[in-house]
């Protein structure tokens, strides 16, 4: 079975997020990139399933820049089979989703997998729009996924519950936890992927549909109002009298 | 032309998210100099669609296909598309929910409409043009967008606006039908499993959350989280350490890689507040810190503090909240 696993190019979860002077882009000055948390579900476990079936392929795809490779080679290491770098800057989802459906089109993939949701734009969308692209289902998110022969069943988060469903390949799911142990690259892995393929292609000429202008960051807080311990039931009344949120 | 505003309902009555949705829209098509048409996914009544006019909304579709009370990811998208062609809708508004998002980046695709999801903020429509304000980098900033050509789709964030109550309107509520196939609800699931929510409270709906972290010692200790939030009608949450070691289950987690919340009031017990946790809860309105650490990184985030231990405040603030009922 062929797995394509999209993995996004994102802050480390521990950055401070400051923007040019212009407010215009974000500052990435000293900040340390990372494949996307959610996409690590995605990539283990299209590992895990290729394990299993004892065949198959897992193809890492990014659409970014040159400076994305590091974390490709990482997803290698990790137990990718190859890998397709998309060499553009990926300017907005709809974009990155064409990009996406055009080499999902050529590779004849049978299961595309995604993280949930990228921590930098917080789109929750590349999925569902690559599964229209491609006139296939999408199940997102999904917390659970297992194959048998072609029919996968999936868990998927509602609000409050979760559903089972059931769909035949090809399709596409976004994972997040609890799907599997996220795996970190051991040194055969490491050693492995400096020479595992990396195609790089151009993209298609697809345009954005969305813009940013600018950027902010929210509003600083005014500060703590402390409340001595021994005298807690005050912060209630605070909170009722003041607050007005209960 | 009018807006067209996805409600989602649950045993009949719209959610408080889709209230919100229902008055973003509303206030567009004003804007716009249009009306705004609702068309309702889940089960619903008509006499609660009827009083979608309190939030401003003119008309709502209503398809009775029973099937429909479930998410199907394609019958959804196409109920919906087909409603926007019907209006010649040229602006989608939904929640950004599992369904609200989920459907529309289809329905993006579909009608080749420009979408923006996680929105806080009505838009800016000078000159022509089309800005909408979302949440970018997990709830740490905002990013002003501009929405290109002239179709639309934007997936409000909960919350965020206020929902509108102008007593006494009403809405007519119109039966429709987008002649759903069999093929339509292909992607239906097997089986639908709800979990046992603590005082009945769903968390991405909540209004009042109270949450615990590794300070709480053990999942022994939950009875104390629990009975604050019976009292105040709040949903329980986690820090990820404590689902990560099933203290709690995973639908609780909340933080950059779990879930996103913005309550009106999020009460953090036992918790240190790293980066990652406050991602996720720092657009609440009003939080209120409880630790015994007085260095503790999350009193920089907090509105309301208490430096204690959380075995000694948390049932002194249940105490107090009984007393004020
Ligand atoms: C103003 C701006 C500046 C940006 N600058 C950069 C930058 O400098 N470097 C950079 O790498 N990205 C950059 N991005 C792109 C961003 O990281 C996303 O790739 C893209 O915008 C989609 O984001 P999303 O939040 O909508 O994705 P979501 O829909 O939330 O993502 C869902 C899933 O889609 C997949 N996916 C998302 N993006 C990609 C991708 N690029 N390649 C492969 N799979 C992907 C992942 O599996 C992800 O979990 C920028 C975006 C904007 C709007
Ligand atoms: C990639 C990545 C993603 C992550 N995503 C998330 C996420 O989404 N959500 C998340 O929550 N975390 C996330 N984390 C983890 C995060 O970095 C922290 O480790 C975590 O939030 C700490 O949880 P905690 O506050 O419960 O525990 P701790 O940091 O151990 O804090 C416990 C706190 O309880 C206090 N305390 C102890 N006893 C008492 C008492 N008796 N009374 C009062 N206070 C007491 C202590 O002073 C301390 O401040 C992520 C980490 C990484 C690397």
């Amino acid at each position: 079975m062929k797995f394509l696993v999209c993995i996004s190019n994102v802050p480390d979860t521990t950055t401070k997020i400051t923007f040019t002077p212009d407010n215009k882009e974000f500052n990435k000055a000293g900040v340390q990139f990372v494949i996307n948390p959610w996409d690590e579900y995605a990539l283990t476990r299209a590992i895990e399933l290729k394990e299993a079936q004892g065949a198959g392929t897992v193809t890492v795809l990014n659409v970014g820049e040159a400076d994305t490779e590091p974390n490709i080679r990482k997803a290698l290491a990790i137990g990718a089979d190859d890998a397709i770098r998309i060499n553009a800057h990926p300017k907005d989802a709809f974009f990155v989703a064409k990009q996406i459906a055009s080499v999902a089109k050529e590779g004849g993939y049978d299961v595309i997998l995604m993280g949930k949701e990228s921590i930098d734009y917080n789109g929750f969308q590349v999925h569902g729009m690559v599964g229209e692209l491609l006139s296939i289902p999408t199940v997102a998110p999904a917390m659970k996924l297992d194959m048998s022969g072609n029919t996968a069943t999936l868990e998927r988060e509602i609000e409050g519950g979760k559903e089972i469903v059931e769909v035949n390949t090809p399709f596409v799911a976004s994972c997040q936890q609890p799907m599997c142990e996220p795996r970190i690259p051991n040194m055969r892995g490491i050693m492995t992927a400096r020479t595992k393929p990396l195609k790089v292609v151009e993209p298609t000429t697809d345009a954005p549909r969305t813009e940013v202008e600018t950027f902010a960051l929210p509003p600083a807080k005014q500060g703590v109002k402390l409340i001595p311990a021994e005298n807690a039931g005050e912060l209630i009344k605070l909170l009722r009298n003041e607050a007005k949120v209960i | 032309m009018s807006v067209l505003v996805v409600v989602e309902c649950d045993g009949g009555e719209v959610k408080k998210s889709s209230l919100e949705v229902a008055s973003y829209g509303s206030q567009v098509a004003q804007m716009l100099g249009t009306t705004a048409t609702a068309v309702a996914v889940g089960e619903a009544t008509e006499a609660n669609l009827a009083k979608l006019g309190e939030q401003g909304i003119t008309k709502v579709l209503y398809d009775s296909e029973p099937r429909l009370k479930e998410f199907v990811n394609g019958a959804y998208t196409k109920l919906i598309a087909t409603a926007a062609q019907k209006e010649d809708s040229k602006l989608i508004v939904l929640a950004n929910s599992n369904i609200g998002a989920a459907v529309g980046s289809r329905l993006s695709i579909r009608l080749e409409a420009s979408l923006a999801t996680n929105v806080v903020a009505l838009p800016q429509t000078e000159g022509g043009s089309f800005v909408v304000k979302r949440g970018v980098f997990s709830g740490k900033a905002f990013a002003d967008v501009m929405l290109e050509g002239d179709r639309k789709i934007i997936a409000v964030k909960k919350n965020s606006i206020e929902a509108l109550h102008e007593e006494g309107k009403t809405a007519q509520v119109e039966s429709f039908s987008a002649q759903l196939t069999d093929a339509d609800f292909a992607d239906a699931p097997k089986e639908v499993v709800m979990q046992d929510q603590a005082g009945g409270v769903l968390l991405p709906e909540a209004d009042l959350v109270v949450s615990g972290g590794r300070g709480m010692k053990g999942p022994e200790n939950w009875n104390l989280i629990e009975d604050l939030a019976k009292a105040l009608g709040a949903a329980t949450a986690c820090s990820k350490p404590v689902s990560d070691v099933d203290w709690r289950p995973h639908h609780e987690h909340v933080g950059q890689t779990g879930i996103t919340v913005s309550p009106n009031l999020y009460i953090a017990c036992g918790i240190s507040g790293a980066i990652q946790h406050l991602a996720g809860v720092n657009s609440s309105k009003v939080i209120v810190v409880i630790n015994k650490d007085p260095e503790a990184p999350f009193f920089k985030a907090a509105d309301y503090g208490i430096v204690g231990d959380v075995f000694d405040v948390l049932p002194k603030l249940t105490q107090a909240v009984k007393e004020l009922n």
